[in-house]
């Protein structure tokens, strides 16, 4: 069985060799995917079963990578459940890339797109399985770059240059403090992960303090945690659909698993302070996300934004596992670590659904703000359905599989405050609190996208001409929707896999479920969501059946009544702008909102309006406030550095000896 | 095993059977209050039973959602009162859901009738399922600062256990703990149910309408599923409060005689229940839609009270 993971990865590079060399680009196109597609198979297979059978094993190659110190993999049940979460993302995304890219063979650069494709999952498998910090650091670099360039090279894509930079800085930026990070944990020993679970048990308390930052910056910064957020959204909208789709529901989580191996696997019980800083992050990140995600009007974006938010969902069970875990409470600790896993996987499965689904809108209507769009659900039957799905996941109601982890996280919630110091009297329930108002937004936010989009009228001619997504990216969607269908219904499936992740950890769990059930031991709470699901479908069916009962209904079918006004157009329905407005009325100070009212009069009086717009928008100010300060700096920097740049060969050949110098001086110094 | 789930459908029954006449008591003792004379509290079921038999007009911009908004609406209603504990507190759908389950099933009936709102593509639809989840959003925290407040003494979020807890410490019921979390949890049902001074339902004025709004477009059979669904939550939550916060009377064996006094009970504390919604729907006036969060915000205050205080006297 090891050796499925050189399978994995052969399989992956002859989908980038294929991508490159096949002879006609449809051949290439299918291939590399079809290689993408089978690797992510046995990937998934090979996942399933190290997680079921428990199985540990290392491989090691001095060979390869030689001069950073050569390659280290190893299987645990932790890396074993993050491959499974790429796979389940992979799977739907590359056989949605058989029809959705189609238009790429015309063009030069789809070639590369396929093979980078091919590059970017590669490094998602290694960096759960690298097992030194030579072949994470390796892994993550393969999958940042490759990601990168996928995102820059989407042809037609505006702004895509500039999503690019952002990316670029803040996954360069979070690269360096991994680097410092595994050079700090080492402590002058060897980049081994085994060497560094020691070394981190006798580190003085400044340096873990700094290693902790450190690594919550670098992985929080691929995650997406505020206020290192910035390139989600930016960059989710200017990749493909099946790109963003691996972005926002693989590549960010693998940053949860980098916070786990080394805040959980590498690092004893922290300070409390930490995880309680966790946690707050979580809700911030939560909180920030939903609120933008509600407010947005680019499909994409929202669903970046969601993304956000439910990273900081995660997060606040993460830091409230790290939270337990230094007050010493093992059980608590361990059910935070499957809360925080178990929506992890959740969250995978909508999220790939929600961006294969608004790949194909964008793809049927060649539209991606919700104010052009509407109707879809008439011209997009199969997609609307599918998007049903993934929009009643996102909201988290019974019986799909987003209500489990929220009602998983209220119930770890409820069970820290009932067992744990006054301290947290106010903390855990506030946590409560936020995380009840971010269900809720959610709520709003998905009725918005699937409401907008799908429902009423179309709002422009691209929506009223849209066309449905070939065969080969419905059946994308249906993976993942049968699977938020199933999770929903049968989380015990996934959970009691989790266990075993927690306790190879160190973190034993009790027994979670009985049959079908939910239960949880620290609260005395239960949970069957088929039974609520099938409570629900024999209720229905029952009044179904009892009102048709005896008489036959009379239906006909005419124009919208709308209180008595007949002439319906598109212009008079609810925008998505004005679905926010509320909201946006109520979190004034969140969002910031500006307006604009031009008012063209005639001549002769003012009285006399000819026309009127209306601009609304809202400021990022966070971020304004944030990242100006150091995007002028940088400004600034370069203009200085700029001055250097005189055009004269002789200067540039002076400069070289003096940063010869300087540099040995550097060395001499470290030395 | 068996009786016990015969019994909690026999609940069940009563409860949806229940619900019109609930509405009607609110309807008419409003009336009374107002000065006016008032339909007696049978007419809702008249209301229904005319509404079943007349035709339906579907929008002809209503896609299939529009067809399957009512059933859902209907179904995760029903399901949600089928957790309620009505007359007895040995509930078998206690190893179903729970509070929050409780709570979730009544979001997915709201996300349903915002999507039937928006559907037919009418501006008044768009605008009541725009209001309706932002209110319904903003009520989530405070209901789930409520159930903390009452799981941190109970040790479970089981509708049963609450209320068997609170029948075994009569001294819970009194603490500040759960009188706060009472009333932040009315406020809340308030806004979940479109009850002034949140939302008019004796109104059909276009500006300030929620949830007629949503539901302007449905007619005959599928208004009455919906406006049934409506009653049916309405008297559902106040059940809850009668049962979790003033659990006195209700069964706690399957004898006939505790029986007969667990519905007697429910009755009156319904009907105390329904009398103070009435007396506060003549007493107050709707407020503006922009109010409504300060309102919430209040509850939300009173609802971690309610915990804080729960967490120092538990």
């Amino acid at each position: 069985m090891p050796h499925a993971v050189f399978m994995v990865i052969g399989a992956l590079l002859a989908g980038a060799v294929f991508a490159l060399a096949w002879p006609s680009p449809a051949g290439a196109r299918r291939l590399s995917l079809g290689f993408v597609l089978l690797a992510c198979i046995g990937a998934l297979i090979f996942g399933l079963d190290a997680l079921l059978t428990g199985m540990l094993w290392t491989w090691r190659s001095d060979e390869l990578l030689r001069p950073i110190g050569g390659v280290a993999l190893r299987v645990d049940p932790l890396a074993a459940f993050f491959v499974v979460i790429v796979a389940v993302t992979g799977i739907p995304a590359s056989l949605y890339g058989f029809g959705y890219l189609q238009a790429l063979d015309a063009r030069p650069r789809g070639r590369a797109m396929h093979a980078l494709l091919s590059g970017f999952v590669a490094g998602m498998y290694l960096v759960p399985l690298a097992d030194n910090a030579a072949t994470f650091l390796f892994a993550w670099e393969l999958m940042a770059v490759s990601s990168y360039l996928l995102i820059v090279s989407a042809p037609d894509q505006e702004g895509a240059a500039a999503a690019g930079v952002w990316y670029a800085v803040m996954t360069h930026g979070g690269f360096l403090a991994l680097l410092v990070a595994f050079v700090m944990l080492a402590q002058g020993g060897p980049l081994e992960f085994d060497a560094m679970r020691g070394t981190a048990l006798a580190l003085p308390s400044h340096v873990q303090a700094a290693v902790v930052v450190l690594t919550i910056a670098a992985f929080g910064s691929k995650a997406g945690l505020v206020p290192l957020h910035v390139w989600l959204p930016r960059a989710h909208p200017a990749a493909p659909s099946h790109v963003s789709a691996l972005m926002s529901a693989a590549m960010v989580k693998l940053g949860v698993y980098g916070a786990i191996r080394v805040l959980i696997d590498f690092m004893p019980p922290l300070p409390p302070a930490w995880g309680g800083a966790v946690l707050v992050l979580g809700v911030v990140t939560a909180l920030t996300g939903v609120l933008y995600s509600v407010a947005e009007a680019h499909l994409k974006r929202v669903l970046a934004y969601s993304t956000i938010e439910n990273v900081g969902l995660v997060f606040v069970a993460l830091g409230f596992a790290l939270l337990m875990r230094g007050y010493g409470y093992g059980a608590l600790a361990a059910m935070g670590l499957i809360v925080a896993l178990l929506h992890t996987l959740n969250h995978a499965v909508f999220k790939t659904l929600l961006f294969l689904a608004a790949g194909a809108i964008v793809h049927g209507t060649h539209e991606s703000s919700l104010e052009a769009l509407g109707g879809l659900i008439k011209r997009m039957p199969h997609t609307a359905i599918l998007c049903l799905v993934g929009v009643l996941s996102l909201a988290a109601v019974p019986p799909l599989n987003g209500f489990t982890s929220e009602w998983l996280t209220f119930q770890l919630l409820i069970a820290g405050a009932r067992f744990t110091a006054p301290t947290l009297a106010i903390m855990l329930p506030l946590a409560l609190a936020a995380v009840a108002l971010v269900a809720g937004l959610a709520a709003v936010s998905a009725v918005r996208l699937f409401g907008i989009a799908f429902l009423a009228l179309p709002r422009s001619t691209n929506a009223s001409e849209a066309r449905e997504a070939p065969a080969t990216m419905r059946w994308a969607m249906a993976i993942p929707a049968a699977m938020c269908v199933v999770l929903g219904l049968v989380p015990t499936t996934a959970l009691t896999r989790l266990t075993a992740v927690t306790s190879d950890l160190g973190l034993p769990m009790g027994q979670l479920d009985v049959g079908f059930a939910l239960e949880l031991p620290l609260v005395g709470s239960r949970l069957s969501p088929a039974g609520i699901a099938l409570l629900v479908a024999a209720t229905a069916i029952a009044a179904a059946v009892a009102s048709r009962v005896g008489r036959r209904w009379r239906t006909r079918v005419d124009s919208a009544w709308n209180c008595g006004r007949i002439a319906q157009s598109p212009r008079a329905e609810y925008t998505a702008a004005a679905f926010a407005e509320p909201l946006k009325r109520v979190f004034t100070g969140f969002y910031r909102p500006t307006q604009e009212v031009t008012v063209d009069v005639h001549p002769v009086s003012p009285y006399f309006v000819r026309a009127m717009t209306l601009r609304a928008d809202f400021a990022p100010w966070i971020e304004q406030a944030m990242y100006g300060p150091l995007i002028r700096a940088a400004h600034r920097l370069s203009s200085h550095t700029g001055r250097l740049h005189t055009g004269s060969i002789h200067w540039y050949l002076a400069l070289l000896p003096v940063a010869l110098v300087l540099l040995l001086l550097v060395a001499r110094w470290v030395q | 095993m068996i009786a016990a789930v015969v019994l909690s459908a026999g609940e069940l029954i009563l409860l949806v059977t229940l619900a019109p006449a609930v509405v009607g008591y609110v309807r008419w003792l409003k009336a009374r209050l107002q000065g006016r004379r008032g339909a007696d509290i049978f007419q809702p079921y008249r209301e229904l039973r005319k509404t079943f038999a007349k035709g339906m007009v579907i929008a002809d911009t209503a896609s299939w959602i529009f067809h399957v908004v009512p059933w859902v609406v209907a179904g995760s209603t029903v399901a949600a009162a089928a957790l309620v504990p009505v007359v007895s507190a040995n509930h078998p759908t206690d190893l179903l859901g729970d509070l929050f389950a409780l709570m979730a099933l009544l979001i997915l009936g709201t996300i349903f009738l915002s999507l039937g709102g928006l559907d037919p593509g009418t501006a008044f639809g768009g605008m009541g399922s725009s209001r309706e989840m932002t209110v319904a959003a903003l009520t989530e925290p405070t209901l789930a600062i409520a159930v903390l407040a009452l799981a941190l003494t109970a040790g479970s979020t089981s509708l049963g256990v609450i209320a068997g807890t609170v029948l075994a410490n009569p001294s819970y019921a009194i603490g500040p703990g759960h009188a706060l979390a009472l009333a932040a949890f009315l406020i809340a049902m308030l806004a979940e149910t479109g009850r002034l001074p949140i939302d008019n339902p004796a109104t059909h004025l276009e500006l300030t309408m929620i949830h007629e709004a949503m539901i302007l477009e449905y007619s005959g059979p599928y208004l009455a599923l919906v406006e049934w669904a409506a009653a049916l939550k309405l008297t559902l939550l106040l059940a809850l409060a009668a049962n979790l916060f003033i659990p006195w009377g209700i069964a706690t064996t399957s004898t006939p005689g505790a029986l007969a006094i667990g519905l007697l009970a429910l009755l009156v504390k319904l009907s105390l229940l329904a009398t103070l919604l009435a007396v506060l729907e003549t007493r107050v006036a709707k407020l503006r839609l922009f109010r409504v969060p300060e309102l919430l915000a209040m509850s939300f205050t009173l609802a971690l009270l309610a915990a804080a205080s729960s967490f120092f006297t538990r």
